[in-house]
């Protein structure tokens, strides 16, 4: 058995235990790594770990280390100074019998995990395991200037991905850089975790949004969300994120004041994490396979979080996935617009003027081929639970008031060319095709307001919403 | 410190270095970069070459490669990017 210690000279403790460091290599197979004095401590032949790469490797997040080493590798480790576990570990009953030094005292930090450190170590460590081709910009090259030029940006500046902000990306999901989590419209291009976390570091995440930002990819980039056609469409729509669950408050997002607009770094870093994935790696821009004809602000980020609580969250209404489970639903949305009705105290005058607005959704003629997300703000909410309506009955009263006659949204019909095809023989038709109206819920505590995300195309020839338990 | 390198966030299925901009159809008042490779008697090529393009009315700048062995470091073409409209890489042997 050999024994391993791993000090530095600016320890305390360290220097509390110099002299029974000599005793052990006296007395023992003993290797000293010393991070940041190859002199220290004195006396001692002692292996230079100034690059920290034995401290990075062993993972040493406390000085000193002892630990035991046998022909299979590491057998056990004590970190500071206690007499009664080096002895045990060194086998040696009478270790420091002879010195006057306390019985134990703790360590210091390792150099190995100095946060001014670690992201360099990481790269130097680990950077061989990422497998994305490295661009190499001329010292004097604004680097903010040459991603707008080669493309990268939805139009806005980009957090530069490099080596150590994407390992430290990396930190934020157990999974391996190299695992395949999407193949990415329009081009097809399998997108691996290390490449959707290029995505989140330019787009402005945190580690810790990374699971919530391959969720998203993951449930946009199939063939039921169909991502693609989202993208070629001629009409103003773009993958609308609503996130459920604890963990949305525990990276910061708010589900109240503002809850669809600016100021919060996760719900719009999220967003745009999934956005600039398909332009960077599946190839969609503007122009190009994007043949939006008037786009809308929310295809740079949308993405937002519910409210939790009795109402329940649209996650679980269309999943068999428990309210503490975090979940992200992907739905084909264009941008948000208000609903206002400051008057209604009764469930049913507001379930009526929902519906009225709801009705004009894309056109007033026009009826089942979109879905809807329907925001309701926590003060409208209030009018229907105070009259014990839960969301099926809203659901249910709402559809109830979107049944159109027919005759009035037949093509012609109020001199309007646009409208349902003639002759299908029906007296009315629903506004929305059964499940296509959603009911979400978040927004501040004041406001008697609502807001409508109106879909694209559904079903098999357009987009069905997708809900995904976030994987950490 | 050499700055970090830049992780490709793309498909990589085009090559990172740029395309060649289109031949102009007059060098008038363009400036022109030289770029002597570092193989002997090269220069003399280029003097002569950049007497012409004065002549033509062309401003002309010289850069030159550490060797003709090696691509120009980045910095060097960033620099000649930056400064001239059109470069001319001169052989020689």
């Amino acid at each position: 058995m050999g024994l391993v210690a791993v000090v530095k000279h600016d320890c305390a403790t360290c220097q509390t235990v110099a002299p029974v460091l000599l005793e052990l290599a006296r007395r023992t197979d003993l290797t000293v790594y010393c991070q940041d004095d190859p002199e220290f401590p004195a006396g001692l032949e002692v292996t230079d770990d100034t690059d920290l790469a034995v401290s990075w490797h062993h993972s040493i997040e406390t000085v000193p280390t002892l630990i035991a080493v046998g022909s299979d590798g590491e057998r056990e480790r004590t970190v500071g100074w206690s007499i009664e576990q080096w002895r045990r570990i060194t086998g040696l009953d009478d270790l420091a019998g002879d010195l006057d030094i306390p019985s134990q005292r703790p360590g210091c930090g390792s150099l190995s995990v100095d946060p001014d450190l670690i992201d360099e170590l990481r790269v130097r460590h680990s950077g061989s395991t990422l497998r994305a081709r490295r661009l190499d910009l001329a010292e004097m090259e604004d680097e903010f200037e040459y991603m707008h030029r080669v493309g990268w940006s939805d139009g806005l500046p980009l957090v530069p991905p490099t080596e150590s902000r994407v390992l430290a990306m990396l930190e934020g999901t157990t999974r391996s850089p190299e695992e395949l989590v999407a193949v990415v419209p329009p081009d097809l291009v399998d997108a691996t975790v290390e490449k959707v976390a290029i995505s989140a570091v330019m787009a402005g995440c945190r580690p810790e949004h990374l699971p919530w930002v391959l969720t998203a990819v993951e449930a946009a980039c199939n063939d039921e969300f169909n991502m693609h056609g989202l993208l070629a469409t001629t009409m103003p729509v773009g993958p609308v994120i609503i996130c459920s669950g604890p963990g949305t408050r525990d990276i910061g997002m708010d589900p109240g004041v503002n809850a669809l607009g600016q100021g919060n770094r996760a719900s719009l870093s999220i967003g745009r994490a999934l956005q600039l994935l398909v332009r960077n790696l599946g190839g969609g821009r503007p122009g190009g396979v994007d043949r939006a004809t008037h786009g809308n602000p929310g295809k740079l980020s949308f993405c937002f979080a519910e409210h939790s609580g009795p109402f329940g969250s649209l996650a679980s209404s269309r999943s068999d996935l428990d309210e503490s489970v975090d979940a992200v639903t992907v739905f084909a949305g264009e941008g948000p617009r208000c609903i206002v009705d400051q008057l209604s105290r009764e469930p049913e005058s507001l379930a009526t003027s929902l519906a009225e607005n709801l009705r004009m959704m894309h056109h007033h003629k026009l009826a089942m081929a979109f879905d809807a997300v329907l925001v309701l703000g926590p003060e409208h909410l209030r009018v229907f639970t105070d009259a014990g309506w839960d969301r099926s009955r809203i659901t249910e009263e709402l559809m109830s008031r979107l049944q159109l006659p027919y005759d009035d949204i037949v093509r012609g019909a109020g001199g309007i060319a646009e409208g349902i095809p003639a002759g299908l023989g029906l007296e009315t038709l629903p506004k929305f095709q059964p499940g296509g109206l959603m009911l979400a819920h978040a927004g501040g505590g004041a406001g008697l307001f609502s807001m409508l995300i109106a879909g694209w195309v559904n079903g098999d020839t357009g987009s069905k919403p997708v809900t995904r338990a976030v994987q950490y | 410190m050499t700055r970090e390198s830049l992780l490709d966030p793309t498909a990589e299925s085009t090559p990172s270095e740029r395309v060649q901009l289109a031949r102009p159809d007059s060098l008038d008042g363009l400036t022109v970069a030289l770029l002597d490779i570092s193989k002997p008697r090269g220069d003399v090529f280029l003097d002569r070459l950049s007497e012409h393009l004065e002549r033509r009315g062309a401003a002309v700048r010289r850069y030159r490669k550490p060797t003709f062995s090696k691509p120009a470091p980045v910095d060097l073409r960033h620099e000649i990017a930056d400064q001239c409209h059109v470069v001319i890489e001169a052989l020689a042997d």
